[in-house]
């Protein structure tokens, strides 16, 4: 089943990947050649005092046998200045229009890696070629959902047999669409963490299994009795062997409740919280998903979903079946 | 205590002496002083000298060492001292225990007491929040990440599943709210003294944990209640007319939790409770129809529903249509916390429970139920928990 949104996202993404590989600009001269002003400006500003890149006399002396440019200047010298910018007409151009007009209007530098084949000295002029490496799929971040667009410019310099590679700058970009900010909601930061699950030997094999995506019961070995919560005996025989079991997840709901007070700001109140019994005959606590919490009923079926939230807690939950 | 067979505590020993501090909402002074106080005030009652006090009980949730209040309240050398578990469910226990220890000569005045701040210090409604990983803490570890936090959300989640069973509604836990109101309406040391509430109120009542409303929830209390225990052949010669300790019993079930035993067979009933009624019949040698009027441990009305059928006052599922029509009120089926209960007068986590049924053998209480022969006064439900049966003789 595919649904409408889904289809104009992938021919969306359709359209965008055609422009993987495809050439922007090529040969395109710096402004400027590397020169000791920018480079003593740049210097200053960084706080690098390495007399390697401004005293030809101090340089002289080191493997370079004159001045060159910081390796990390790369970018400056292909810069192009306050006004610059893909011009409208090159390809990145227009791939940026196909996300501005698909909703897709915010920007952020997200990284930047480069590598220097050898070191710039004054007086040369680069040039480069850049084309656009990858359009990722949609992906949701914390900023919002949209495409990783990376760019990969070769920087050369004219040399006796043609062109010589000096460095290369990639770069990546979001193109997005920021979440929607709730109405009148608390910065998610003040927001406190949900109570912590607690755990010892006694019940390390079932937080163990939540981390594994599995929901564990235990079976004892000697009457293959099941239990839960865990305890590291049996009840009905006193046999302290036992195994873990993996839970299908589906059950229904045996009993429930809903929070209404006090308000714990940790969750959005009122919620319900569900007493499952599932099919293999032992019952679980989890919050019950996908149906108001005004209408969740006792015996209504539900199955597994584990929800995590945040990078310490993942919990199991319950959503009801053949709800909307 | 036993199950198996009547035990042999029956009628050797009586509760003397009842003592209180003013019930409030902020006491202005530490649990120590409060407890100091009611220890003071019940042997006052009983005619007792603190000097003569040889054991002290008191619940390990209280934060008064027995030691200490020896100190502050003129005791000596104690013999017997043991402090019992489980929140509300060691109030019975506390007399229980006290009863085995004057009936044994292992001494020969204990006083139970149990003094809190709960309303002005820590706040047992506020939530569970945070645990270590002690076996305890682990339980309520599989309640705290879901959100489930509360006393009053553990109880509702039985509540729910009851009122599912027996077809009920929420009517049948209103029902309790209005009987522990209009009798706490005619007590003046209630907090609710002369604020008795209809069924309405109660229906139209804030919810606190769905099935439970604001007016099912006991209150939030400061205060201490003390009770002196002494063999009943020394009560004879004291102040007050005794009330004889006919049975006194301590129960947990199989499979039992604090307040989530979840993960049993039913939900629709409270096994320890039921643990406590067999011994209390068993040695007492009474039936429910020889109770005159009842203390039935309130901390959420739900509960008091399924003490009820526990006891045999009615068959399982039958509560409901025995608290309808003032089934618990003056006059009804069976008079039930006469003083107000812990919604009405206080929560002094059941001990001042304990004290309503000693005033209802003396014919003090400020309802007082005709021709009393015997009380049945019950502890925390939820968790294990005690019972006590007291007589005339
Ligand atoms: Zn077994």
């Amino acid at each position: 089943m595919t649904d409408p949104i889904s289809q104009d996202k992938a021919a969306f993404l359709a359209v965008v990947k055609k422009y993987e590989g495809m050439h922007d600009v090529s040969g395109v001269l710096a402004l400027d050649p590397v020169n000791g002003p920018m480079i003593r400006h740049w210097a200053e500003a960084m706080g690098d005092t390495n007399p390697v890149y401004t005293d030809p006399e101090a340089a002289a002396r080191t493997h370079f046998g004159e001045v060159v440019a910081p390796a990390a200047m790369l970018q400056v010298w292909i810069m192009r200045g306050m006004q610059g910018g893909a011009p409208a007409n090159s390809a990145t151009g227009e791939l940026y229009k196909h996300f501005t007009d698909n909703g897709f209007g915010s920007v952020v530098a997200t990284n930047c890696e480069q590598e220097y084949v050898r070191p710039l000295r004054l007086g040369e002029l680069v040039q480069y070629d850049q084309l656009i490496e990858t359009v990722s799929e949609e992906k949701t971040t914390g900023l919002g959902t949209g495409h990783f667009i990376t760019t990969l410019t070769n920087i050369y310099v004219d040399g006796e047999s043609g062109r010589e590679l000096v460095g290369t700058h990639r770069f990546r970009i979001l193109r997005y669409t920021p979440h929607k900010k709730k109405a009148k909601a608390a910065p998610p930061a003040e927001r406190p963490l949900r109570p912590r699950k607690v755990v010892n030997k006694d019940n390390q094999a079932f937080w163990d299994g939540v981390a594994a995506g599995k929901l564990l019961f235990q079976k004892c070995l000697d009457c293959a009795t099941p239990r839960f919560p865990f305890a590291p005996g049996c009840n009905k025989c006193a046999s302290l062997e036992w195994d873990p079991v993996e839970s299908t997840g589906k059950g229904v709901v045996y009993s429930h409740v809903t929070m209404h007070y006090p308000k714990f700001p940790a969750f959005d109140m009122p919620y319900a919280v569900g007493l499952i019994e599932l099919e293999e005959g032992v019952r679980m606590l989890g919050n019950v998903l996908g149906v108001a919490h005004d209408r969740v009923r006792i015996g209504m079926p539900v199955e597994l979903e584990f929800v995590t939230h945040d990078a310490e807690l993942t919990v199991p939950a319950f959503r009801a079946v053949g709800e909307n | 205590m036993s199950l198996k067979h009547a035990d042999n505590l029956r009628g050797k020993a009586a509760i003397a002496g009842i003592g209180a501090t003013e019930f409030s909402k902020e006491s202005g002074r530490s649990e120590l002083r409060l407890a100091v106080e009611a220890v003071g005030a019940a042997l006052d009652d009983a005619g007792i000298a603190p000097s003569e006090v040889d054991g002290l009980v008191s619940f390990t949730m209280d934060t008064n060492p027995e030691i200490a209040v020896a100190a502050a309240a003129g005791i000596g050398d104690l013999t017997f001292f043991s402090r019992i578990h489980y929140g509300g469910g060691a109030a019975c226990a506390t007399v229980a225990q006290a009863a085995m220890a004057v009936a044994t000569g292992v001494a020969d005045v204990v006083v139970c007491y149990r003094a809190f701040n709960e309303r002005s210090g820590r706040r047992f409604g506020s939530g569970v929040l945070q645990r270590d990983p002690t076996v305890e803490g682990v339980g309520l570890g599989w309640n705290m990440p879901h959100g489930l936090l509360t006393p009053a959300s553990w109880v509702a989640m039985f509540a729910q599943r009851y009122l599912h069973v027996y077809g009920a509604t929420t009517e049948a836990f209103g029902h309790v709210a209005v009987a522990d109101r209009k009798h706490a309406a005619n007590n003046p040391k209630a907090y609710f003294h002369g604020k008795p509430i209809t069924l309405e109120d109660h229906q139209n009542s804030r919810w606190i944990v769905e099935p439970m409303r604001l007016l099912d929830c006991c209150q939030e209390t400061d205060g201490a209640q003390a009770i002196v225990v002494v063999s009943a052949e020394r009560a004879k010669d004291l102040k007050q007319k005794p009330a004889i300790i006919n049975a006194a019993a301590q129960g947990a079930g199989r499979l039992q939790d604090q307040m989530t035993s979840f993960y049993r067979d039913e939900m629709t009933g409270l096994a320890e409770m039921g643990v406590v009624a067999k011994q209390l019949w068993q040695t007492s040698g009474l039936t429910p129809d020889d109770i005159q009027t009842a203390v039935l441990y309130d901390h959420f009305t739900p509960f008091v529903l399924m003490q009820l059928e526990e006891f045999g006052f009615c068959g399982r599922g039958e509560a409901p249509a025995f608290v309808a029509n003032g089934g618990l009120e003056l006059g009804g089926k069976l008079p039930t916390n006469t003083h107000g209960g812990q919604l009405g007068e206080a929560y002094l986590h059941g001990m001042n429970g304990i004290a309503e049924g000693v005033r209802q053998i003396r014919g003090s209480s400020v309802n007082q139920v005709e021709n009393v022969h015997n009380v049945l006064v019950t502890a925390g439900t939820g968790v294990p928990t005690s019972g006590l049966v007291l007589g005339v003789e």
